[in-house]
């Protein structure tokens, strides 16, 4: 009786459970899915993580590679995030060219990285104009159930704190490269940002963390990105139903402390990583 | 100079409505120097696979000034959309397909306000049904911690934080936020009071150049 409701009245279904302050999997309006956490998964990447956000699953995979920096910055390095939404995710996305989601939130990684500085592009560089680190951060979904922003910055952010780079110099006299693997060195993390995202429902109750089916029912998504200094790094809601200037505040205070839970979090597992080497 | 909230500075805006004669509805937004263009088909035919059974498919199309659309674009298209989409009432025309096709003619700051400001317009001009109407503001805060509102290109390139809001018509409310740069709750709070503020002259504006159009024709 029950799944024939849920599949024939869906938005009605919802609403009889916000109606008492619970949602259809049993959590409160506040609550985020259970998240863990593993680093290092990929033996053969620089760095990687995966992260799941109850069925969500994303992972990431950190590659450094050798490059001449740009002429207008010579003594950068760059970072190049990519999203990717297979057809094994979800049956919404299509094998082909990447849709419209996996555009924007590849966008929205790329913004966060420039404008928090999460990694000082100068780091990257290892002689002035001849030679510098490219980081390629593959983001992939293995399994989509909602909530793709929060689970992306989560493991951007584990794989990169798992990175490690070896020593490079450059020989005086061949003027090449030389790799030296034995000696390799973590990256200077420089902000921490996570991102909590929330669903509005009939233009006025708010969820965290909305599972794939709450996604398509809501009348507006927002997301928050924060850093440890509880600044606010993006706030990105793409349209969708008007909200009072409060209930933005309201979104943001979840947000600081969610960035909190997940810091520890994320701290946590890189500890346990290495003391378990 | 102290930012005075009740009074944001904007740039002279200007507007021009069904100037093509193609599409089902046309207009020309400009703030200063940054100008888009827009023009809206439909309701029409939708495509089997993009048909929706209870409302309207709305497709938006933001062709950059040079080039080919990229992945930045695609950002904008679905800031537009949705933000359309919530101020249509789509469900009056189901199974039918609503194309906005914004052209870029001139970037100088402020470009997705101005996109927004140019949509609301052309769904006015095209007569299609709207709960409420909205508009674009751009708001830049500088390295000393001032809020400039509509900023030119420059501006917007010294500028520590980029935020642009939605506000609609009905309750001065957000219905769309996109940022660039870090800032503070409280930074953004006072941005959208601006923006709110600022908001009443762009619908003011907006009353009087329907206003002054209609009064011609009757």
């Amino acid at each position: 009786m029950a799944a024939g409701f849920k599949t024939a009245e869906p938005q009605e279904y919802h609403r009889s459970f916000l109606k008492e302050k619970c949602r259809p999997d049993g959590r409160e309006l506040g609550e985020f899915r259970p998240t863990t956490l593993n680093v290092g998964s990929i033996n053969t990447a620089n760095g990687s993580a995966l992260v799941k956000i109850g069925n969500t699953t994303v992972i990431c995979g950190i590659k450094a590679e050798l490059a001449v920096p740009t002429a207008d910055a010579p003594d950068k390095g760059y970072i190049v995030p990519n999203v990717d939404l297979p057809p094994l995710c979800s049956s919404r996305f299509r094998p082909g060219p990447p849709g419209e989601q996996a555009q924007v939130a590849s966008q929205f990684i790329a913004d966060i990285i420039d404008d928090t500085n999460i990694i000082k592009k100068e780091d990257l560089c290892i002689e002035k104009s001849k030679l510098c680190w490219v980081l390629y951060c593959d983001i992939m979904c293995l399994d989509y159930d909602g909530n793709l922003l929060d689970a992306c910055i989560i493991t951007l952010l584990a794989a990169l704190k798992n990175a490690q780079l070896p020593k490079v110099t450059i020989n005086k006299e061949t003027d090449l490269p030389e790799v030296d693997t034995q000696h390799k060195r973590h990256l200077q993390i420089n902000k921490h940002p996570v991102a909590s995202s929330f669903a509005v429902f009939d233009d006025e109750v708010i969820i965290v963390d909305p599972t794939t089916e709450e996604e398509s029912l809501a009348t507006a998504l927002i997301t928050a990105v924060t850093d440890e200094d509880d600044q606010l790094c993006a706030f990105h809601k793409p349209g969708g139903s008007s909200l009072l200037a409060e209930k933005l505040q309201d979104c943001v205070s979840r947000a600081v402390t969610r960035n909190r839970e997940i810091n520890k979090l994320i701290d946590k597992v890189t500890e346990s990583k290495k003391s378990s080497k | 100079m102290e930012l005075d909230i009740n009074s944001p500075v904007l740039r002279e805006f200007g507007s021009e409505q069904s100037l093509l004669s193609k599409p089902d509805g046309s207009a020309t937004f400009m703030q200063g120097d940054t100008s888009v263009m827009v023009g809206v088909y439909g309701p029409a035919e939708v495509k089997v696979n993009k048909e929706i059974y209870d409302r309207a498919t709305l497709e938006v199309l933001i062709q950059p000034k040079s080039g080919m659309p990229s992945v930045r674009e695609r950002t904008r298209e679905q800031c537009v959309r949705e933000t359309c989409e919530a101020a249509l009432l789509s469900t009056l025309h189901p199974r039918s397909s609503l194309t906005l096709v914004l052209q870029v003619v001139h970037d100088d700051g402020s470009l997705l306000a101005c996109c927004l400001n140019a949509a609301c317009m052309v769904l006015m001009d095209a007569g299609l049904p709207m709960s409420r109407l909205f508009c674009g503001v751009t708001c830049a805060i500088d390295a000393e911690g001032q809020i400039i509102t509509d900023p030119t290109a420059q501006q917007e390139k010294e500028s520590r934080a980029l935020l642009t809001f939605a506000i609609d018509s009905k309750e001065h409310n957000v219905m769309m936020s996109s940022t660039k740069g870090s800032f503070s709750m409280k930074e953004m709070q006072q941005c959208i009071a601006v923006s709110q503020k600022a908001s009443e002259r762009i619908f003011q504006f907006y009353r009087d150049s329907v206003k002054r159009r209609y009064s011609k024709i009757l």
